[in-house]
């Protein structure tokens, strides 16, 4: 079985998305990808998470949905989130 | 007991107990549904001064505020809900109880949610006067809001319920609200600060429009919300969600009128925005200590109009608001050149005052949390210079031998706003002091060059 914290590739492709959209400090291969993006872990907030849908959508060509505003479950990790895409693309 | 004035204002404007009140969980409100609701949870709520409003879901929030002046108790709108500010509330305000959406629990405090826990149907079937005994006088405090001191509490900001009510109803003459009947308003800010207060809450009940309870941050979420109603939609928003909306290129449902406030739109964001959305787009000038002060049409002039019942002077301090609705003068936190007592040009803000993403705090106050934390010896937040796209962070240059960044942001994170977190934050030995003991801005920026230690 393979190491959990091993990131796919399209997973290190979001990852690098989400640094280099944001600037983030951290380098794409140190991001856990089942870590929160929220809050702890990454520490991102819902600007942050506004500026990333606008990157997936130029990138990736589909529109992220949350019911809410606090609706955070396909943000909660990158593997969720990276799900998430991968759902949207194939639908 | 303390005498009440005699003049009341009414809790909501809309015509008849049948009109649509709201657009909840994919269903219609009626006006009558909302005042079960009301009395339902006035009936609920324990005796005491102070109902802590922490309820996301817009109607939670509007029934929770009804309930409250229906008891004469008064709403607190904490600027946010970490766990040290929920803390201080309760030093401050004993006894409080908090108001919340279904589900949501904070450990620790006494908590209510503000919908009736079987649901709006139950309420709505008993046959309830119509508005007759929902009204308060002009004197009842209905809210206090927060800003954020220098010393780190949070200052309270007390709102009577006619200074709410004649601040609305001042910026609905300034908008023409009266002329777009009872649209649908989207809002993408939260209620409990002021700006979402007077423009999304108290604007829907206060001139009979239909509030949608959701708070949409996506943009296909918007356009969602947005598509539930059927006729005429307002978009209240901030220059953040707009530039997203615009570069996002999802198609909206027609609108007819669009609001923002927080930080001065850029003018040309403001023609793109009407020219894409097809409607005309209004600034709101204002800040917690006041409510909104003026307003412009951003495409058409860069002056700022007072709404009626405000006026401005300057002297050296600076410049003061009052009005016929508000207690006392503010003295504002921006730079503004007067053009006469109720028309001004916005020019920035004043140097202590930092704006992310529209949240409002000084940086007086941020340096006091970062240095209350244990281990921190000495420490700075500051703004860098801004960057070409995206919202830019604060930075902070801190001297703490014993910390690394997931210690201290988790420290920082329970006591300010997770907007303010520092990005980049950077340890060093000492801060770059002057001989006077200052922390010059070239030096703060040049230090935020130099690579990190590891």
């Amino acid at each position: 079985m393979s190491d959990l914290k091993t990131m796919s590739p399209a997973e290190l492709d979001l990852a690098t998305l989400i640094v280099n959209t944001l600037t983030l400090e951290t380098t794409p291969e140190d991001i856990d990808p089942d870590a929160a993006l929220y809050g702890e872990g990454l520490g991102l907030d819902s600007i942050d998470i506004l500026e990333v849908a606008l990157a997936v959508s130029k990138t990736y060509g589909v529109k992220l949905r949350a019911d809410d505003e606090n609706n955070t479950r396909i943000f909660s990790s990158l593997r969720t989130l990276n799900d998430h895409i991968q759902q949207l693309k194939a639908a | 007991m303390t005498m009440l004035s005699t003049t009341r204002l009414p809790l909501i404007r809309h015509g008849s107990p049948d009109d649509l009140f709201a657009w909840h969980d994919g269903r219609p409100v009626t006006v009558r549904g909302y005042l079960a609701a009301v009395r339902d949870l006035a009936r609920r709520l324990p005796d005491g001064g102070f109902v802590l409003n922490l309820c996301g879901d817009r109607l939670g929030f509007v029934v929770g505020l009804g309930a409250a002046l229906l008891r004469r108790q008064v709403s607190l709108l904490p600027p946010n809900d970490t766990p040290a500010t929920l803390r201080q509330l309760e030093e401050s305000y004993p006894g409080l109880v908090c108001l919340t959406d279904a589900g949501a629990g904070y450990p620790g405090m006494a908590c209510i949610e503000a919908l009736p826990p079987g649901g709006l149907d139950r309420l709505s079937a008993a046959a309830l006067p119509f508005g007759d005994d929902l009204a308060f006088p002009t004197d009842q405090v209905a809210a206090i809001a927060f800003t954020s001191g220098s010393t780190g509490r949070p200052m309270p900001q007390v709102k009577s319920w006619g200074t709410l009510v004649r601040s609305v109803h001042g910026a609905g003459t300034a908008l023409d609200i009266a002329g777009l009947g009872s649209a649908g308003l989207v809002g993408t800010v939260p209620h409990q600060h002021m700006y979402g207060l007077e423009s999304v809450a108290l604007l829907a009940l206060q001139h009979g429009l239909v509030l949608h309870a959701g708070r949409p941050l996506f943009p296909a979420d918007i356009a969602a919300c947005l598509g539930n109603f059927p006729g005429r939609r307002i978009l209240v928003t901030t220059p953040v969600h707009l530039q997203a909306l615009l570069a996002d290129g999802t198609p909206l449902p027609p609108l007819d009128l669009i609001l923002c406030a927080t930080a001065p739109l850029a003018p040309q964001l403001a023609i793109d925005a009407e020219a894409k959305l097809g409607a005309p787009l209004h600034e709101i000038y204002g800040c917690s200590e006041t409510g909104q002060v003026a307003v412009r049409r951003t495409s058409a002039t860069a002056d700022w109009l007072c709404i009626d019942g405000i006026r401005l002077r300057q002297d050296e301090q600076g410049t003061w608001a009052s009005g016929d609705f508000l207690d006392g003068e503010t003295l504002l936190a921006d730079v503004i050149e007067l053009k006469s007592d109720t028309r001004f040009i916005l020019h920035g803000r004043s140097a202590d005052q930092v704006n992310i993403a529209g949240k409002r705090s000084s940086l007086a106050f941020l340096n006091h949390h970062l240095n209350s934390v244990d281990g921190v010896k000495d420490g700075v937040f500051f703004m860098p210079n801004e960057g070409e796209r995206g919202t830019t962070r604060l930075a902070a240059l801190v001297v703490a031998p014993g910390l690394n960044a997931e210690t201290l942001l988790a420290s920082l994170r329970e006591r300010i706003d997770p907007i303010f977190l520092p990005r980049p934050l950077r340890f060093v030995d000492d801060l770059p002091r002057n001989p006077t003991g200052k922390l010059p801005r070239e030096a703060l920026l040049r230090m935020l060059d130099i690579p990190q230690r590891d």
